[in-house]
């Protein structure tokens, strides 16, 4: 593997001084490594710390002991390198679907301070990227007059917008209906092999995490703790054919009997 | 469907034209006199008679009540502002505000008069520390329900606190900013009114007060008639101007 790119050396979090006292951790002691442009899976009951998880990813929270490292760099602040989205679309309705895409590159540097002056070239850029995800036409609509899983695209696209070398996923398909979800697991597939960012991935679908991760990391109940990593060893490019062979339902089985373990603990 | 549309509008004006037609045929029927209860006909008659002077007043209750309506927007989307954006100003301030909130405003008129004499100053101060809570508390509830979700978005885009009210907070408060102004105008006529028939010699409060006590029962309903039209299209400007700026928030009615 070559240069780590998320890099967890032992951390726990507390969210505040009254907890670590009491030695009440959301998260024990997490160490996981990933290498550039690997696409992350992180399952587990809810409730086990994997929000926490993310918080720590992005730099929104410190751990309390231990060390991040994204990128080779020390965590120290909002990171942003880094696109999120959340299982709530979180669009914007007074923004248009391409204003709301827009929207990261409003904020962060070098996009903000030029923003006025290379309008036009960003606003052919999210409409480029819009276009990628099946969204060409939809562009001067408001958010909610989309569909669910048409916002939840909209969502990514406002995440990827301004070319994170990070994309963290917060449950994003959870509200959607099976055959919607299916489909944005293909879109987020297509994105993610042409660009290559680095992905990290919370879900508590299992078949999710196995049909597009590279590693699955499985998470304990609260405190969270990291108790399984599996490298998913499927051929890529993976289609949903895939879904149906027994070595998919096998790894699927796998990863259930694990949950099911910590469960019963 | 249309149809259904075109009786909506009409429904109010039927029945405020029923329920004249009924006080006018109550008013004949058991011959009211007009000192007790006047008939929509004398009121109208008084309304035509007393024009001039009741426009004047008009005129003079209505700018009152803009300029302190005016002074109450610009203090209460401050004070919303600083109350909805810091968790510590909300914690420090709106017990506060509440304790205020439940004074009766009529109670400040005679002090008001004191620090500002009879006349104009009470009855725009009056419509202001009427109408102000309203509009103080729907920018602060905007603000302060923002998604925590659509905040780490931006946050860790390195938006700073402003970066994430302005692009999000106020766009997002403007519909209860816009409803807040169409019950905070029709409070800062009440106020406006109730300082009038204390302390003020124009006004349709004062109107109201020396119709009154000249037994002329008549001219004292016109002055309430005018009241309620000047705050029935102050409310409807208002809530047209609701719907052309913030269409997304009511969505589905259209």
């Amino acid at each position: 593997m070559s240069e780590a790119f998320v890099d967890f050396n032992e951390v726990w979090l507390a969210y505040n001084e009254e907890l670590l006292e009491r030695n009440d951790f959301a998260i024990e002691d997490i160490t996981l490594t990933t290498g550039e442009g690997e696409f992350i899976a992180i399952v587990g009951p809810s409730g086990c710390g994997k929000s926490t998880f993310m918080k720590l990813a992005t730099g929104l929270k410190m751990p309390s002991r231990g060390t991040v490292r994204i990128g080779g760099q020390q965590v120290t602040g909002p990171l942003k390198i880094v696109g999120m989205a959340f299982q709530a679309p979180t669009l914007l309705p007074w923004r248009t679907t391409i204003d709301n895409v827009l929207l990261p590159l409003e904020i962060v540097e070098p996009y903000r301070s030029q923003f006025k002056k290379r309008k036009d070239e960003y606003r052919e850029r999210a409409r480029r990227l819009l276009a990628t995800v099946g969204l060409q036409g939809y562009e001067d609509k408001f958010p909610w007059q989309l569909s669910g899983g048409m916002q939840q695209r909209a969502s990514i696209c406002r995440a990827l917008i301004h070319e994170p070398r990070m994309l963290l996923l917060d449950e994003p398909f959870g509200a959607l209906d099976a055959f919607t979800r299916e489909e944005l697991w293909n879109v987020l597939r297509d994105l993610w092999t042409a660009q290559r960012f680095n992905v990290i991935l919370v879900t508590h679908d299992l078949r999710e995490a196995a049909y597009l991760a590279d590693t699955v990391y499985v998470m304990s109940k609260r405190p969270g703790r990291i108790v399984t990593r599996r490298d998913i060893d499927l051929p890529r490019p993976r289609d949903l054919e895939i879904t149906y062979t027994k070595q998919f339902t096998d790894l699927v089985h796998e990863l259930r009997s694990r949950i099911g373990e910590i469960r019963k603990s | 469907m249309a149809r259904k549309k075109n009786l909506e509008t009409i429904a109010p004006w039927g029945l405020l034209i029923a329920s004249i037609l009924l006080w006018q045929l109550i008013c004949a029927a058991f011959d009211v006199s007009e000192f007790v209860f006047p008939s929509p006909l004398q009121i109208v008659r008084s309304l035509i008679e007393f024009a001039v002077p009741i426009a004047e007043h008009a005129w003079r209750t209505f700018w009152t009540t803009m300029v302190g309506f005016a002074i109450s927007i610009v203090v209460g989307v401050v004070l919303g502002f600083v109350i909805g954006s810091s968790r510590l100003a909300y914690a420090a301030m709106y017990p506060l505000m509440t304790a205020f909130n439940a004074l009766p405003k009529a109670a400040f008129v005679p002090i008001l008069v004191v620090w500002f004499g009879i006349g104009v100053g009470p009855a725009i101060l009056t419509a202001f520390l009427i109408s102000f809570f309203p509009i103080m508390v729907n920018i602060a509830t905007g603000l302060a329900t923002l998604e925590p979700e659509l905040e780490d978005v931006l946050r860790v885009l390195g938006a700073k606190r402003l970066d994430v009210l302005i692009k999000v907070g106020l766009p997002r408060s403007m519909p209860y900013f816009f409803a807040s102004l169409k019950v905070a105008i029709t409070l800062a006529f009440v106020g406006t009114t109730v300082s009038e028939m204390n302390a003020s010699n124009e006004g349709i409060g004062y109107l109201l007060i020396s119709a009154g006590s000249a037994m002329k029962m008549p001219l004292a309903f016109a002055g309430l008639v005018v009241i309620a039209a000047m705050a029935m299209a102050m409310y409807e400007l208002f809530s047209w101007i609701e719907r052309h700026t913030t269409a997304w928030a009511h969505r589905g009615q259209s």
